[in-house]
């Protein structure tokens, strides 16, 4: 019984935690533009599948992973640059709408150079599972939780301890204000778009041996880890946290008590739940209408 | 003088020219075999190696002399997956290009689009897809080549029972394969006298599926785990029941009956039996297996013309069109009820996915005995039965 629990517990907080740092990425863009970035699932695609070829090519794995995450954040750079900036004046729907055509395009760049092919990426560490109460825990799990935690931690340094992140919060809070007082805000957008793309691979890499990875990986988890933002009050950090967790335990327990049928219902139940009664998420700032 | 004689042979020339021109044009006019395949897309793994087969081998009928003396010329179209330009697909060859016969259908959706439009169009059509449903009940017009999954649940089934194996759990995929083979192996286990205590699906997007396989691992009574489905999924699922360190016996379907799902599950894989084409095992093949030499010679062909490792499912593309070559030189003609009549009569015809025998209630013409059962061992396939 308590095997039984835990087991779900595992899974649902592994795939949770995932989701917590594809949400977190959502959220960044989200602050700094107001944009809803569609394209933060190909980041976790990127991170997968870079780092899979170039191991592939013979590169050691730890060049390998820093090298396709550095590989993500140029892109995320590029993004902001050649398909964002270029239409600033625009309507944040029209931006929006942007990002969506960037992913497809990224996505289809992506099948014409890796192919169409699911890829293998071994665990970092030991194939052996660990046994906690009876029930079993993937090594690469642990792995998935220890990396979030610590994005987690550096992105709260990140932004409370450095003035390039303090600059990122003020320019979100209020742009023509941070303009006033000397920040770039260009400068400052073009900043959350690599952050979030670091974090986004980041998190493609450390689920991959557990998921696997191929072109189209980040459509379905892009879109779960947007529903754990927006579960989570889009724009706040806690909330993707808390969303993505709790997300990803509903999923399994549902999956696994009820029927694996209704997981996916279950989930996007809860997401209809949390908006009727609370509009803004779960810890969503409150907006004051200004006349 | 000399110009007279110029002009002369100039105009015999001519005359012999446009002579020849005749009577190739009388002999070139080529049976025209029309193709709808999933080339690009979700399910190009199907489509690809289908279309490589058939150009490669109406190229080499060709220059062998064609059939019945005429040449044949593919005509192709990528429906990418989706059924209703597999539709729209199906009634351009039909309509504006006049194929003798058609070929296709990588996906049992695209099959069935195009169905009533061939039935009522009346040009034979043997389709490479696997459900069921395409030919039960039987269709006036339509073959084809894949085994049903009925058969390799029944296979499966019939695997276990000689194991001494009567209850077992279910988990499958919630895409059109996984939840066709799914209904088709409830049935056959109460045909069969067997029991399924657990029964429990995952969708085609799914990363985990601990949950369900705990589910399953909880249920009491289960003897052996099956999973039917295709894609990544059941690779995971192959994954996750050794970290759970489940031990029962494992199968799963000819959906997965690939190199790249050894790849995929790797060493997790050991022990798992499936149902699977002989294509998988070529050199374990008994030698008085009658297909041993089309499956190596398919084989062979393939990788040597196209550079890239052969699949089961282009072995179904090679089936079809070998099929339609011998229904036309049976029935000496392309007239479309003479060709559909010969195709229903054809008998022993041993391809790479099986001995077919089809007749009036069968238009598939294979039994499950053209399954392989195989296990992994050592990461590789071995033949077991």
């Amino acid at each position: 019984m308590l095997a039984e629990f835990l087991q779900y517990l595992f899974t649902g907080i592994t795939i949770g935690a995932t989701y917590a740092l594809i949400a977190l990425g959502f959220t960044l863009i989200y602050n700094a533009s107001h944009v809803i970035n569609f394209a933060q699932g190909e980041f976790l695609m990127i991170g997968g599948m870079a780092t899979v070829s170039l191991t592939a090519m013979g590169v050691p794995m730890i060049l390998a992973v820093v090298l396709a995450v550095i590989l993500a954040g140029i892109l995320g750079v590029a993004l902001q640059r050649f398909a964002i900036a270029p239409a600033k004046q625009a309507d944040v729907v029209t931006l929006i709408i942007i990002t969506i055509g960037a992913s497809i395009f990224i996505r289809g760049i992506a099948q014409v150079v890796w192919g169409k092919e699911y890829h293998v990426m071994q665990n970092f560490s030991t194939d052996q599972p660990i046994e906690v109460f009876g029930a079993v825990l993937n090594s690469q799990s642990l792995w998935v939780l220890g990396i979030g935690a610590i994005l987690v931690v550096g992105l709260v340094l990140f932004f409370t301890k450095t003035l390039i992140g303090k600059a990122i919060l003020a320019t979100s809070m209020n742009k023509e204000a941070a303009r006033l007082v000397g920040i770039r805000t260009q400068m400052v957008l073009m900043l959350a778009f690599m952050v979030s793309a670091l974090l986004g691979s980041v998190a493609g890499i450390v689920v991959a041996p557990i998921t696997f990875t191929s072109y189209d990986i980040g459509i379905i988890l892009g879109l779960k880890g947007f529903v754990a933002a927006a579960i989570g009050g889009l724009g706040s950090g806690v909330g993707a946290v808390v969303g993505g967790l709790s997300l990803g335990i509903v999923e399994a327990m549902a999956a696994g008590y009820i029927s694996s049928d209704y997981k996916d219902a279950v989930a996007f139940s809860m997401i209809l739940l949390v908006l009727f009664f609370m509009p803004r998420g779960l810890f969503g700032a409150k907006v004051v209408e200004r006349v | 003088m000399f110009k007279t004689v110029i002009r002369r042979a100039g105009k015999c020339a001519a005359v012999a020219a446009a002579g020849l021109m005749m009577m190739s044009a009388q002999a070139a006019e080529p049976i025209k075999i029309g193709s709808f395949l999933s080339v690009t897309g979700p399910a190009s793994f199907l489509g690809d190696p289908e279309l490589k087969t058939l150009e490669m081998y109406v190229e080499k009928i060709n220059e062998e002399g064609g059939v019945l003396g005429r040449q044949l010329e593919l005509i192709h179209y990528d429906d990418v997956g989706n059924a209703s330009s597999a539709r729209n697909f199906a009634s351009r060859l039909i309509r504006s290009d006049q194929v003798d016969i058609i070929v296709g259908g990588s996906t049992t959706g695209a099959t069935m689009a195009a169905v009533p439009l061939i039935e009522q169009a009346e040009v034979p059509f043997i389709s490479l897809a696997g459900a069921v449903v395409i030919t039960n009940p039987v269709k006036k017009w339509v073959f084809k080549t894949p085994q049903t999954d009925r058969m390799a649940a029944e296979r499966i089934l019939t695997d276990m029972k000689d194991r001494g194996i009567t209850k077992f759990g279910l988990i499958s995929g919630t895409g059109g394969f996984g939840s066709s083979g799914r209904t088709q192996t409830l049935e056959v286990a109460e045909a069969m006298g067997m029991e399924v205590v657990a029964d429990v699906t995952y969708s085609g997007s799914d990363t985990d599926m601990t949950a369900q396989l705990t589910n399953i691992r909880n249920t009491s009574g289960v003897e052996a785990v099956l999973n039917f489905g295709f894609g990544q999924g059941p690779a995971i699922v192959t994954r996750n029941y050794a970290q759970l360190g489940m031990e029962l016996p494992f199968y799963q379907s000819h959906g997965v009956a690939s190199d790249s799902f050894l790849e995929l599950a790797g060493s997790s894989a050991e022990g798992l039996r499936l149902p699977a084409s002989p294509l998988l095992v070529p050199d374990s093949l008994p030698n008085d297996d009658p297909q041993k030499e089309v499956v190596q010679n398919y084989k062979a062909e393939y990788e040597a013309r196209w550079d890239s490792k052969v699949s089961t499912f282009g072995a179904y593309a090679y089936d079809g069109l070998m099929l339609a070559v011998r229904a036309m030189e049976e029935a000496g003609s392309t007239d479309p009820e003479a060709v559909r009549n010969a195709l229903e009569n054809i008998q022993g015809y041993v391809g790479v996915t099986g001995v077919f025998n089809m007749s009036p209630e069968d238009h598939n013409g294979l039994d499950p005995d053209s399954f392989r059962i195989l296990e992994v061992q050592n990461g590789e396939w071995k033949l077991i039965d």
